[in-house]
């Protein structure tokens, strides 16, 4: 702190810091484009979600063969994956100071999900094109 | 890091009571945040009972009593008494605000507690360090930028290019609003807080600036600007009654603006 006199950096010093990053806006546009697709494709799922509650297995899998079904619930996973990403990121910026530590989660949170959207893009691919899982 | 606790050393304990002279008619407990660097230990809060029907209405009124007839020791900043220049803000009552525009009547609880502004370093009793504050401040450059050779004259501005520097310009950089913001307590290094934010949507609007591109450019950046997550504390305790939180919105819209 300034109060300290073992280092002589000059305040303006400290509150310029490294400088902008120059960027910023592109994550805040994401966050809330991601927050607007979701309001539909949510509200779709919590419908196929009823719907799919009341099916059996062979129902389950013939509902989601079906294009429209196959590409929305793609969707709604991968906006909602986005959305959690840019959401999680925020919060350790927040709260995590220690550059190893918050590298480490910032990595951990995006290999996460992509891994995530991964795995659950191929499954609803693969249940769509050859009707098995 | 967010700290939860304070550390050991900053740990507040229980310190000296003052008794309120004997014929009061009027008794008020003010509950004061008290730290001496020069004498160690840890900070204290010390009780003083006083006769408030001797001093005036304001919380600053009843601090400058306790010091002139009470306690000469008891250190705070105090300037214009009027709400003008910003220098006696501190948390009155868990509300950051000032001094001298704060009844004592209007703190709820038996007791009025009083303790410099949050989350900065304390240089003594209620006076705490705002060095960086104020480098956050000089950092957005609060000045005119132009490229046009200076005119003759003034350089000259529609009355309604004017009105939009209102709600802005009032600001007497008090740190009530940085000091009240989570955001600002848990990343005061890199975020440059409400104020300074404020300051600095204030020479983005205004219409003789040349540099709103240089400014914006110096502004995106994830820490800087965008640490603002609208928790809307700044505007709860502006004493001057400023929307800073409505402020940064306006440069995040900028920002939108220029890649749209």
């Amino acid at each position: 702190m300034s109060t300290s006199s073992s280092n002589f950096r000059t305040p303006r010093s400290r509150a310029q810091g490294l400088g902008s990053a120059k960027h910023g806006v592109g994550h805040f546009v994401v966050e809330r484009v991601s927050a607007l697709a979701s309001v539909p494709l949510v509200l779709w799922g919590v419908f196929a979600g009823l719907r799919l509650a009341g099916a059996d297995h062979e129902g389950a899998v013939a509902w989601i063969g079906q294009p429209v079904n196959a590409v929305l619930l793609s969707l709604l996973l991968v906006v909602g994956l986005i959305h959690l990403k840019n959401a999680m990121q925020v919060v350790v910026e927040d709260y995590i100071e220690r550059f190893a530590t918050k590298t480490a989660l910032l990595l951990l949170n995006l290999f996460v999900s992509v891994l995530t959207g991964a795995l659950g893009v191929f499954a609803i691919v693969k249940i769509a094109l050859t009707g098995a899982i | 890091m967010v700290e939860l606790a304070l550390p050991k050393n900053s740990r507040v304990q229980a310190g000296k009571h003052w008794p309120a002279p004997a014929g009061a008619t009027k008794v008020k407990s003010f509950k004061i945040y008290r730290y001496d660097p020069e004498q160690g230990g840890n900070p204290r809060w010390d009780t003083y009972d006083i006769d408030v029907d001797a001093c005036g209405p304001m919380v600053l009124d009843a601090l400058l009593y306790i010091k002139n007839n009470v306690d000469p020791t008891l250190a705070f900043r105090r300037s214009c008494r009027e709400g003008v220049c910003g220098s006696c803000s501190m948390n009155i009552g868990g509300r950051n605000t000032l001094a001298c525009t704060h009844g004592w009547e209007e703190v709820p609880g038996k007791a009025v507690q009083i303790s410099p502004l949050p989350h900065l370093p304390v240089v003594k009793d209620l006076i705490p360090d705002l060095t960086l504050f104020y480098a956050q401040y000089a950092s957005i450059e609060p000045w005119l930028h132009t490229e046009t050779p200076t005119p003759e004259k003034e350089w000259r501005q529609a009355p309604e290019d004017r009105e939009k520097l209102d709600g802005l310009y009032e600001c007497i950089l008090c740190a009530c609003c940085s000091t009240s913001c989570p955001s600002y307590w848990w990343n005061g290094e890199k975020y440059l807080g409400p104020a300074a934010l404020l300051h600095a949507y204030r020479w983005l609007i205004d219409s003789r600036d040349e540099s709103t591109g240089d400014r914006l450019d110096a502004l995106e950046d994830p820490f800087k600007l965008y640490r603002c997550h609208t928790i809307m504390n700044c505007a709860q305790v502006c004493p001057k009654g400023l929307n800073p939180a409505k402020a940064i919105a306006e440069i995040k819209k900028m920002m939108v603006e220029r890649v749209v």
